[in-house]
Formats: C-alpha cells, sequence, structure tokens
C-alpha cells in the first residue's frame, strides 16, 4: 500500500457535530459491508472501588432494553439481517464496535444511537445479565491466565488507581450493583462530548454522514463533564511477586512488568519499537528466543505495552510448567536487563522499524483494521495523516532513543511479577 | 466469489489462483492432506509437532532467520493442524511473496528435525497442552470425542495423548514428514494482488520438480453406527458447570450438512465463516435456556470434515443451576424441532444471516485463501463458492426431515463437567512471595 492509498487526510471524510461527535468515514467500495467502531469518554475512572463494574455492567447492560425497542427487539433488529453490535466498558472509554450488509448501515446507526441514548434497563434483563456476569467471573476466578493478571495490575497500581481494578468488576462488587446507580450513571456520564463514530466500508461519506447527524446530532447531556486525567504511578522499589495458588491446574501463568508510558508520552514510539524487540519481532522477540527457542520452557512468551490514556502496563506474559517458572522468569529479567543496560543492535533497530512499517498493508487490509485505526487516532488525537507520516516517524527513532526508552520504564531489579498456578511448595 | 483456476502439476500438486487486487498483498497456503483422523494410537498428535518442526529450519533457512525474515517486511505466518489437515501460510506484501513460494518449497522437502530441536520442542509442546488443561472445556472435549469415536482417529484431540507426547521419537516425526509432505499430497492456493500467468510459472519453476512420492495410503478406520446415547461426567476443581452434546452427524460432503448447517442456526445462531460473528439472542435455544436463566451462554457449530464428525452444542451452566435442569430444557427444545416446529420465514431469516457471515469471510485474502484449500481438502473449492447456493437450496421440509433424523437421542453423546472445588466465596486469593 503506497503512502498515496493510506487512509489519511485526502482520502479520509472527518465532520464534528455541533454537538462534538467526531465522525469519521472512509470509503471501500471493494467490500460488501460495513463496519462501525467508536467510543464515548466514560469508563470506569467514574467508579468508586465498591462499584467495580459499574461502567462495565451499565455498557452491557444498554443492549437489553431501550425506550423504542425491548430486548428480543434489539436482537432481532440486528441479527434478522446478520448484523452485529458489541458495547463495552473500559477504563477511560466506553467502545463499541459494529458490523453488517453495506445496505443494513441506516439499521445498525438507529440501533446504536437507540441504545447509547435511550436504554431503559428493564430490572429483569440487568438480573438475567448480572447472573451471566457473574457466572462468567466465577469462571474466571479459576482462569490461571486471568488470575495471574490480576495479581499483577493489583500489585502494580495502588487501590485507588483505576488500573488496579479489572473493568468487569468482582463478584462481590457486581453482586451489589443498583439499577439505580446504572441509570445514573448513565444519565451522568454518557453524552456526545469527545465521542468518535469511525465508518468503513462500502458507503458513501456524505450518505453515512447524513445517517449519523440524524441519529446523534441532537443529543445532549449538560451533566457531562471533562474527564479527569489517570494518575502517573510510582514504579515498584524492588521486585514484588504475587503468587495465586489454584487446584488442578497443571501450567502456571505468569505477567510481570511495570507501569508504561502512556500513549501521549513523548517516548511512547521509542518504547513501543523496544519492546518490539523484547518480545515481539520474530516469534516473540528475545525473550521469545530465550524462553521458548533455546529452553524449551514455554509455549507461549511475549512483552506488550497498552499505551493508553494513562500508564499502562508494559508487561512480559508467559505459561510455562510449574517446575520451570524461576528458571523462565530468571531468563526474561536478563533480556530485561540486556533492553536497560545496552543499546540494541544496528541491525534490531532496522528489523524492528521495517516490521513496524511493513505490517500497515495487512493491518489495513480489512473494514476492521482500518476502522479501528482511524479510532485510535481520533481517541488519542494523532492527527488524521499518522498513518502517512508513520514511516517517517518510526524511521526517526535511533537506538539511543530505545536504550532511553527502556531505561525510563523498565527496571529488571524491581519487576512486579503475578504467578498463578498449582501450588507446587 | 470464483474466478478461481485450478491447476495440477506435473507431480500431482493442486494449485488454485485467484486474483484479488483491492489491496497489495497475497495470501499463500500450502496444505497437506493429513491431520489427527490419520494418526495411530502411540503416534497421537505427531501431525501437529511435525507443524512445529516446520518452523525449525533447512540448510536454506536456518531456524529463527525466516521469523525475523517475515516480521522484517511486515508479514505475517502461521501454520494449523486440524482433524483432517496439516497447513501452512504467509500473508505478505505483494511484491515479497517470493519469500513465501520459495519458503514452503524448501521446506516441503529440506526440514531437518535436528534431534535437539526435537528434544526443545518437546516440552514446548507439552506446555501448549497443559495450558489447554487449565480450561475445563479442554477435558470436557477430548473426553467427548473419545466417548464419540471408538475406533476413527476423530477419538483423539489434535495435540495428541499426554503419553504419547513424552514418548514419540524423532524417527516417529521425521517418518511422518517424509511419507505425507509430497507435492501429490499437497494443495496450494494463492489468492491476492498478482497475474496468474506469471504466478502459476513462478509455482512451477519451484514446486513441479520436487518428485512425487508413493501413491498416499492413508490411516483411516471407519467408525461404527452408534447404538444408543453415550454419557460422561469429568469432575475437576472448579466453580462452573459445563455441558457438551455431540451428535453424529455427516461428512461435509454429504447433502445432509448443509441442512444441519441451517439446523444449528435455527438452534444456536449462525456459524462464523471466519469473518466476523454474530450474537445468537434470537436463537431458539438461547431463548430456551439463557432467557430462562438456566444457563450463562450457549453456542453450536458444525465443522466441515472429511468423514462424520459431530454436531456440538456447549452450555455453560448458570451459578445455581444444574446440569440436569439445563439438559431437560435442551432436549425439550431440540424435541420441539424434531416434531417439525419450524416455519419458512424463520428458514428464510437464517438464509440471510448465513449470506451475511459468508460476505464477510470473503474480505480478506488469508480468508479466502484459507477456505479455498479447507475445502479443496475436504471436497473441491467448489464447496466454498457454492456454500450459499447450497444453504438456499434446502427447503423446509428437509430441515425438519434432517432434524428428526440425527438429533435423536440414541445418535449422540452427552457430557457434563462438574466442578468439584472453589464454591462461590471459597476464591483463592493471591499472596506475596519472598523476593529472589
Amino acid at each position: 500500500m503506497s503512502g498515496v492509498s493510506l487512509p489519511g487526510s485526502h482520502n479520509v471524510t472527518r465532520v464534528v457535530l455541533s454537538n462534538g461527535i467526531a465522525v469519521l468515514v472512509y470509503e471501500k467500495p471493494d467490500v460488501q459491508s460495513v463496519v462501525i467502531a467508536g467510543s464515548l469518554r466514560v469508563g470506569s475512572i467514574y467508579e468508586a472501588p465498591e462499584q467495580n463494574g459499574l461502567a462495565s455492567l451499565t455498557a452491557s447492560a444498554l443492549m437489553r432494553g431501550s425506550q423504542k425497542r425491548d430486548f428480543n427487539a434489539i436482537a432481532e433488529a440486528l441479527e434478522d439481517i446478520g448484523a452485529d453490535l458489541d458495547v463495552s466498558g473500559g477504563v477511560s472509554t466506553t467502545s463499541f464496535s459494529g458490523k453488517s450488509l453495506a445496505e443494513d448501515l441506516p439499521t445498525l446507526i438507529d440501533v446504536l444511537a437507540d441504545v447509547l441514548r435511550h436504554p431503559t434497563f428493564p430490572p429483569d434483563q440487568v438480573e438475567r445479565l448480572r447472573g451471566e456476569l457473574l457466572t462468567g467471573l466465577q469462571y474466571r476466578s479459576q482462569d490461571t491466565r486471568y488470575r495471574a493478571n490480576r495479581a499483577f495490575r493489583e500489585t502494580l497500581y495502588p487501590a485507588d488507581h483505576p488500573y488496579h481494578y479489572s473493568s468487569s468488576g468482582s463478584v462481590e462488587s457486581v453482586s451489589k450493583l443498583t439499577i439505580d446507580q446504572l441509570q445514573q450513571f448513565h444519565d451522568h456520564y454518557y453524552g456526545p462530548k469527545g465521542a468518535i463514530l469511525v465508518i468503513v466500508g462500502a458507503v458513501k461519506a456524505d450518505a453515512a454522514i447524513e445517517i449519523v447527524r440524524k441519529a446523534f446530532e441532537d443529543w445532549q447531556n449538560p451533566n457531562q463533564t471533562e474527564m479527569p486525567p489517570l494518575a502517573d504511578v510510582a514504579p515498584a522499589k524492588a521486585t514484588k511477586r504475587a503468587f495465586v495458588p489454584l487446584p488442578g491446574k497443571t501450567q502456571s501463568d505468569i505477567v510481570l512488568g511495570v507501569p508504561g508510558p502512556s500513549r501521549f508520552a513523548k517516548d511512547f514510539q521509542a518504547a513501543t519499537i523496544a519492546n518490539s524487540v523484547l518480545g515481539q519481532f520474530g516469534m516473540m522477540g528475545r525473550i521469545g528466543r530465550s524462553v521458548r527457542e533455546e529452553l524449551g520452557l514455554a509455549y507461549y512468551v511475549y512483552s506488550s505495552l497498552d499505551g493508553g490514556f494513562g500508564p499502562g502496563p508494559w508487561n512480559i506474559a508467559a505459561g510455562v510448567n510449574p517446575a520451570n517458572v524461576d528458571l523462565a522468569l530468571e531468563q526474561i529479567q536478563n533480556e530485561v536487563r540486556r533492553l536497560t543496560n545496552e543499546l540494541v543492535d544496528d541491525s534490531d533497530l532496522t528489523d524492528n522499524q521495517a516490521y513496524h512499517v511493513g505490517h500497515l498493508p495487512l493491518q489495513l487490509e480489512s473494514n476492521e483494521g482500518i476502522a479501528y485505526s482511524l479510532r485510535n487516532i481520533e481517541t488519542y488525537s494523532l492527527g488524521l495523516d499518522y498513518l502517512v507520516n508513520y514511516r517517517d516517524t518510526i524511521y526517526r527513532l535511533t537506538r539511543v532513543d530505545l536504550l532511553n526508552a527502556a531505561k525510563h520504564y523498565l527496571n529488571a531489579d524491581a519487576l512486579v511479577i503475578g504467578i498463578a498456578g498449582p501450588e507446587t511448595r | 466469489m470464483s474466478n478461481v483456476t485450478r491447476h495440477v502439476l506435473k507431480n500431482g500438486m493442486v494449485v488454485l489462483l485467484k486474483e484479488v487486487h483491492s489491496a497489495p498483498i497475497i495470501s499463500w497456503w500450502v496444505l497437506y492432506r493429513i491431520g489427527s483422523r490419520n494418526e495411530r494410537t502411540g503416534t497421537t498428535g505427531v501431525s501437529h509437532w511435525v507443524e512445529h518442526m516446520m518452523f525449525k529450519g533447512t540448510d536454506q533457512f536456518p531456524p529463527g532467520y525466516l521469523d525475523k525474515a517475515i516480521d522484517r517486511v511486515g508479514g505475517q505466518w502461521n501454520a494449523q493442524t486440524f482433524l483432517d489437515y496439516t497447513a501452512y501460510f504467509e500473508t505478505l506484501p505483494a511484491s515479497e511473496i517470493d519469500l513465501a513460494l520459495r519458503l514452503e518449497a524448501d521446506r516441503m522437502v529440506n526440514a531437518k528435525f535436528d534431534p535437539e530441536e526435537v528434544a526443545s520442542e518437546r516440552t514446548v509442546i507439552i506446555s501448549e497442552r497443559q495450558g489447554s488443561e487449565n480450561s475445563p472445556m479442554f477435558w470436557l472435549g477430548e473426553e467427548m470425542q473419545a466417548a464419540a469415536f471408538r475406533v476413527h482417529g476423530y477419538h483423539h484431540e489434535i495435540i495428541g495423548d499426554m503419553t504419547d507426547l513424552h514418548t514419540m521419537t524423532r524417527d516417529d516425526l521425521y517418518n511422518h514428514y517424509k511419507k505425507h509432505y509430497l507435492p501429490n499430497n499437497a494443495i496450494a492456493v494463492a489468492v491476492g494482488d498478482f497475474d496468474s500467468a506469471t504466478m502459476l510459472a513462478r509455482i512451477q519453476e519451484l514446486y513441479e520438480n520436487i518428485p512425487a512420492g508413493e501413491p498416499i495410503d492413508l490411516f483411516v478406520r471407519p467408525e461404527p453406527d452408534q447404538m444408543g446415547e453415550r454419557r460422561l461426567t469429568i469432575e475437576r476443581p472448579g466453580t462452573t458447570a459445563f455441558i457438551q452434546v455431540g451428535y453424529r452427524v455427516p461428512a461435509a460432503t454429504d447433502p445432509d450438512w448443509f441442512k444441519l448447517e441451517l439446523v444449528n442456526s435455527l438452534l444456536c445462531g449462525p456459524d462464523s465463516m471466519g469473518g466476523g460473528s454474530i450474537d445468537n439472542k434470537t436463537s431458539r435455544l438461547y431463548k430456551a435456556l439463557v432467557d430462562t436463566e438456566l444457563a450463562a451462554s450457549v453456542d453450536g457449530g458444525m465443522t466441515q470434515t472429511i468423514d462424520p464428525f459431530l454436531y456440538l452444542i456447549n452450555i455453560v451452566v448458570r451459578d445455581g443451576k444444574s446440569p440436569e435442569e439445563v439438559e431437560a430444557a435442551l432436549n425439550a427444545e431440540i424435541d420441539r424441532l424434531r416434531n417439525g416446529d419450524v416455519t419458512e420465514a424463520e428458514l428464510n431469516r437464517v438464509k440471510k444471516q448465513a449470506r451475511a457471515l459468508f460476505a464477510y469471510s470473503t474480505e480478506r485474502v488469508t480468508s479466502q485463501a484459507f477456505w479455498l484449500a479447507f475445502t479443496e481438502n475436504v471436497d473441491s473449492y467448489e464447496w466454498f463458492d457454492n456454500y450459499v447456493a447450497n444453504l438456499e437450496a434446502v427447503t423446509l421440509d428437509e430441515v425438519k426431515e434432517a432434524a428428526a433424523r440425527y438429533l435423536r437421542p440414541q445418535n449422540r453423546t452427552v457430557g457434563y463437567f462438574i466442578p468439584t472445588e472453589g464454591e462461590m466465596g471459597e476464591e483463592s486469593e493471591a499472596y506475596m512471595e519472598e523476593a529472589e
């Protein structure tokens, strides 16, 4: 995909409705479908700890009934035409995505506007949903990957930070949430300011924008306030290790890491490329080579970096035999130490630059790929020509930039480690 | 979709080409007609382990070289082992596709199976299996297949039995490779931004001189008819009960397969074709089990297999409900369909859903190439081309007849996962360990 054909200011139509909703449309005439993706500026950041799960339950409950349609009518409106729509609550945003045949875009947008703006939270439906979510939460309480990640985050982030908690809440907190709380949360925080709606597919931009305008432009919420920033988090001073014993499991899952850069951090891109060297490029990077390829300790081991509105984790995850936990951790710590002590090789830098830039055509092949990229660009104000300029951004980075970013965030001797698996000692 | 051209090289390799010029990328697949269905006791999991070894290097491309080379050009590569096949693919920027063509030709013949790499990969594969074992559904699924298939190779998990993963030798792996990785046992597919004549010429140049092997004699033992319902229970630590029900259903080449695909849509919602799925809140079993607060979720699916396999329904039992009451409600709903309670309007609705999901599945070259290779192995690539037409042709009477015939209790296996520990409120708590 050449620079000319990448989505950018020359071929993405962007308008901001009078109530603040940013609408972006990319026409892709060679498919039969249309994809929508977007977000509202509402999330678990507004929850008190005892209400953990409120934003997520509110988002999930939107599809359970609206002023115009009951639960069955919402499901029928979508499923009758083979369409799908999903809304889910995160920390800083509540995001949605949907798909239909292009001819059915009006229905998809109509249902979206209906559930976002006019949910009724019918008591029987909310209780049914709550029961489904509680069954899921109980199941996850026995899931080693989930529990290792929870232990990691609860140790990494203090109890007054939204990142300490799972957006889904806990069995205890979700059990206690009331319908009044859901209704109030919606009334107070759901609104058009900062909202994003991206449409990609076999549609005409003008027509698509008109559909959105009709469905959303009269939406107002005077209660809506500016979202507070997410606090920075001090890194651990020494390694901390939390263990969750789970009977009956045969493998231990490990998550370890540090608070990482937000998407707005100046060294975000350098950290991203350093992370790629550490645990992604060429079969899970350096840690993949050491832990999986050389020692055969794990089927999966990789590193990742969140980069959201706040200091999301820069972490490494692995699944290993319980007897190999310490050996795997030692290998991972060695690779983290190497990344923070030594410049990467020239070839590491150029390989990883090529990987990230070269991956764009695959990433942007589908409607979904383009829609999620545009949503990301709008969410973090990266500029409509972000993808067009991406190559220059990445190739500007130096080995020293990567080393500085690694040093800035990582410390092999002060990692927070969460482990879940069978008791071995 | 169509516009596919089919070619057979002199050594028997089947080549399918389809030009798609919407994005400058190409997906290249090589599928071998060998999967877990052809494995003998003692070497179960050999196909999957061989798949792993194919990433462990040749003289031309030493271990690790290609992982980097593919990433460097922004590509993607992977492999999958299934019941009926083992397949490899690369999706690359169109200008880089020659690397994929060369590497698959190379490892069709020259994979090394270095003993040290075999030893190291043994623990990786055991770790992969142990990761699956952490999920209750794995244990239930494994036991279900074992109960549903006493004779046929579908009786074991694709990853293999743990005992075989400990005892299989390098020679077992290498012999499996040499016997089955032959051009006359392979289907190659390219979909994407290329010129077919140029592409075919390059494929011939790289592959046509690879010698054909002996005609492949695949190990297959047909499963005898099922003579009554089979039931099983797994009891392990957990918090949540699951039910899996598997009805014996015909191969994908049987016209009844399409009738049952629509039966599944009615009961559980439409199968995803790989381009995105939709919810199933309007399906019959959702209404009967989830709306009634007996279950937290239900899903089902048909599988396109060479030999008769299972129509599987999975149910997550809602906390506080018993599997027995959930199963009773399931049976009532199945019986309703078996008794012919279904309308033309319902049938038309699931056909529209199928058209949408099929359209979604054709939007990526990787997905298109996958389906062409997959269905050419099962039957013919035209199976995929004709998928929607074959569903459209199914009549209401045929749906009723198929439901009545295949959804009999005598034709099914029913499995329960019963959690034995970790009741609500007794959750394991994290504790801090001494730092190293």
